[in-house]
């Protein structure tokens, strides 16, 4: 069972029971009767007295399978050396609720996914620089992932995780996550041949990202996809086709993240189609999202593929979005785009679906140069619209025709833009852009938008730290 | 006073044979840790190297099978003593606690004649315990005496001479006890996915002769409520083109190869796609359907799939791939299976080409990419918005 090298266990689980077992004289009778059977010809007192002891131990023994759910928590340390890979994946695999899993310094190689099933484990590392998890020799059906985690109230902290083959940290359906300090990273060049997301939360609830760096995705370095309550701060995420991604949530802060270097910094997508449906209510606050001119290096038909280069924050077709205090900076196609599906010119067939940003709120962010280089297919035909120069705040003016009155949309549903220093507007009022037959009128006048919304809720649930 | 000292020693000794026999025997092996060694499980006559079954232990076969790199497979079911399985005609049918399921994955030495004996490579047990099923992978030795069970899988060698006659090798993978769920998780839960009334209802060469399933099953008193065969819903045989038509034995072997991960429970949940046979939206289960997470596994390729188009559809690419981050099913597998992504091929290029695919796009339009070179009838709009 991997025991002797450098793997330690305390105090039991389920091996543990079967060893106890292994001992006792109920699975491996020989020689303990024949140590029995030996002393009883010598002193006769002493073997009634052993024979008792024996039924009891027996007894116990069965007693304890029946309780081995119980156990108390322990720690299994692990060190790096020959057949770690397999050591970790049989401790995660025979891990209790409450277990820790400790991974020391040093460098792990794997060549299949290492996953995690058992629910309340920590798996901690000694630190994202020291405890290295690379997945260079991943071999094909062994899963894609490097790790992958679906049970619910696991902590994954302190370690690295290096170019898997496919996305690096995926958690699926599961609920009170913690992914904390770790780093997920292709170590080479970003490319195209990189995994698809960094740290990759799906179908989640309660799911807290912190303190983690994200590099090299060929989608994006962290995303959050079809969960309820999620936060994500603290991160640093550059050289990413997306930086951060919030896809079809409910419920999302991202904050204090610095973001740069990417293709675009932060996405707020809502895609047709999905099981969780549309997604709704995201805070994106406190965040410096700058420089993300990155070319894209996504696989084409991804949705993020169409992402120009120098896009520093994209909402499409969300509702209840607040963009505030933000740092916004340097993104060359444009710094803020508020976008419907539409422009991607997919199909889709969803008649829940809706394709249309509402309720966004953009206020008190600082705008920084940017827009003065659009790129990739919707910032040059865009850009052309605008005479090559983005504004720091695009908005397709795309509305649901259902949601329109008198040319608005309802006073909760409508777009609202104030207080952001001396940023420019442009709504490009795509609704009319059928070439040839009609051409859109663009307007720069942001004062019909200046009317605040009422701010969104913090997220926040019993048992997030602050 | 030494005799009747003995003789109390002795009926001590006899009591702790008998506590120790009682220990054992109070413990159906689905209570248990898990056995180490499959022979613990009674399941086989001898060593279980011929893999016949021992009283009780029922073989079984599926209309479509998963592919497995070209393993031949024996599958067999043993209900706890009295234990039912009950009907049901969509679902798993319903097995009690202390079931257990086997397969067993083996390497013919020449699939053009399978006389020639084959490698046993490793037996999966799924059992039934109190608190839900467990999947565990035994892996056969050499010598094929004995399977041990291995958590964390592993890796086998194989050679075999091919269908076309071709010597192929292959470093086989036993998925890990984790992986075990990566297929049969739906929910929260973990499930068998075989014993389904689609999967069963079918013939069975029994040493009493042939029968089918359901009949033997409830003959032998282990199937519960079963309505007759011809009453009961019945999937395609992929490779059969007697047993439905090219739709039904496509939408079959996608079902057994990709639906248990890409149904609303199952693991892929998340992508959208629900390639059961039974769904009947086409954008469900792929037709002009964009992709959502699929990275790299879109190969450039806009939609799942393209009516007419294999080539265009991305569903043909990764089940044409071998890359780790492209190919699916993701695990199990290293290989291509070449008959079946032909017949999928074959599906999709039979569809009817989609009018909506070319429906108007602007932005990719010539006159879009005129407004992308400057068109000065739209700087004029732009001019007149300043």
């Amino acid at each position: 069972m991997g025991d002797g090298t450098g793997q330690s266990r305390f105090p039991v689980g389920m091996l543990a029971v079967i060893d106890t077992l292994a001992l006792s004289v109920a699975c491996v009778p020989a020689q303990a009767v024949e140590f029995f059977w030996n002393s009883i010809m010598n002193n006769f007192r002493a073997d009634v007295l052993a024979a008792i002891v024996l039924i009891a131990a027996i007894s116990v023994g069965c007693q304890q399978e029946e309780t081995s759910s119980g156990a108390a928590p322990s720690l299994v340390r692990i060190e790096p050396g020959a057949d770690a890979a397999r050591r970790i994946q049989e401790a995660l695999i025979q891990a209790q609720p409450g277990d820790t899993i400790e991974l020391a310094a040093g460098r792990y190689d794997f060549t299949s996914t290492l996953s995690l099933d058992v629910r309340d484990v920590t798996v901690r590392g000694q630190g994202h620089d020291k405890t290295l998890l690379t997945f260079t020799g991943q071999r094909q059906g062994t899963g894609g992932e490097g790790v992958s985690i679906t049970s619910d109230g696991v902590e994954i902290r302190d370690l690295a995780i290096e170019d898997t083959q496919g996305d690096a940290l995926k958690i699926n359906g599961a609920e009170d996550i913690v992914v904390r300090n770790v780093r997920t990273e292709w170590t080479g060049e970003p490319q195209e041949t990189n995994g698809a997301y960094g740290i990759y939360p799906v179908m989640c609830r309660r799911v807290l990202v912190e303190g983690c760096i994200a590099r090299g995705a060929s989608d994006a370095g962290i995303y959050v996809g079809q969960s309820e309550d999620v936060v994500v701060r603290r991160n640093s995420a550059k050289e990413n086709v997306a930086g951060i991604e919030i896809e079809n949530c409910t419920r999302a802060d991202v904050y204090d993240n610095d973001i740069t270097g990417n293709t675009g910094g932060i996405l707020v997508f809502s895609l047709p189609n999905l099981p969780a449906g549309n997604g709704s209510v995201c805070r994106v606050f406190d965040n410096r999202v700058s420089d993300n001119n990155h070319r894209n290096f996504a696989p084409q038909g991804n949705i993020v593929g169409m992402v120009p280069p120098g896009t520093g924050i994209m909402i499409m077709a969300y509702d209840q979005v607040e963009v505030f205090d933000n740092t916004i900076a340097n993104n060359q196609t444009v710094n803020l785009a508020i976008l419907s599906y539409l422009v991607t010119e997919k199909q889709f067939d969803d008649s829940d679906y809706d394709p249309y940003c509402e309720a966004i709120h953009v206020h008190d962010n600082r705008f920084e140069g940017g827009g003065d280089e659009p790129q990739g297919k919707l910032g040059t035909v865009l850009g052309a619209l605008l005479g090559g120069q983005f504004p720091d705040i695009a908005y397709d003016g795309l509305n649901d025709p259902a949601k329109v009155t008198d040319g608005q949309l309802s006073e909760s549903l409508r777009i609202s833009i104030h207080d952001n220093g001396d940023a420019d507007f442009a709504n490009l009022d795509l609704e009319n852009f059928e070439p040839p037959l009609k051409w859109p009128t663009v307007s720069r006048d942001a004062d019909p938008y200046a009317s605040p919304l009422e701010p969104l809720a913090p997220v926040i649930w019993e048992g997030l730290a602050q | 006073m030494m005799p009747r000292s003995r003789a109390a020693v002795c009926a001590a000794l006899a009591a702790v044979v008998l506590v120790a026999a009682g220990c054992r025997q109070e413990q159906p092996v689905w209570e248990g840790p898990p056995p180490t060694s499959l022979a613990e499980y009674g399941l086989f006559v001898g060593n279980g190297s011929t893999q016949q079954p021992t009283e009780g232990v029922i073989p079984y076969d599926v209309n479509s099978e998963l592919f497995s790199d070209y393993a031949e497979k024996y599958r067999f079911i043993k209900l706890p003593p009295g234990g039912q399985a009950v009907y049901h005609p969509d679902e798993v049918f319903d097995l009690p606690v202390g079931t257990i399921l086997a397969k067993t994955f083996a390497i013919p030495h020449d699939r053009r004649d399978l006389k020639q004996g084959e490698r046993l490579i490793e037996t999966r047990i799924l059992m039934h315990r109190e608190d839900g099923w467990v999947g565990l992978p035994y892996v056969w030795n050499e010598n094929r005496t004995d399977a041990k069970l291995e958590l964390a899988g592993g890796t086998v060698d194989v050679e075999w001479i091919h269908d076309d006659g071709q010597r192929l090798t292959n470093n086989y993978i036993v998925p890990n006890a984790n992986q075990c769920k990566g297929c049969h998780k739906s929910g929260d839960r973990m499930i068998p996915i075989g014993p389904k009334a689609r999967h069963l209802n079918r013939d069975f060469a029994y040493a009493g002769g042939i029968e089918n399933q359901f009949q033997h099953w409830e003959k032998a008193g282990v199937l519960a409520r079963a309505p007759a065969p011809a009453d009961a819903p019945r999937l395609a045989v992929w490779d059969d083109p007697e047993s439905g038509t090219l739709d039904e034995r496509a939408r079959a072997w996608l079902e057994i190869n990709c639906a248990h991960c890409h149904h609303p429970d199952g693991p892929a949940a998340n992508s959208g796609l629900d390639l059961m046979a039974s769904q009947t939206n086409p954008t469900e289960f792929g037709v002009l359907k964009s992709p959502v997470a699929a990275g790299r596994g879109s190969g450039g390729l806009l939609y799942d799939i393209v009516p007419g188009k294999p080539d265009a559809s991305i569903l043909m690419l990764r089940i044409e791939s071998t890359d780790p981050d492209i190919m699916m099913p993701e695990l199990g597998k290293r290989l291509i299976h070449e008959e079946g992504v032909a017949l999928v091929r074959e599906w999709i290029a039979a569809m009817e080409p989609s009018p909506e695919v070319e429906a108007r796009r602007p932005l990719a339009s010539e006159e879009g990419r005129a407004v992308a070179r400057g068109s000065a009838k739209l700087r004029t709009a732009a001019d007149h918005a300043d």
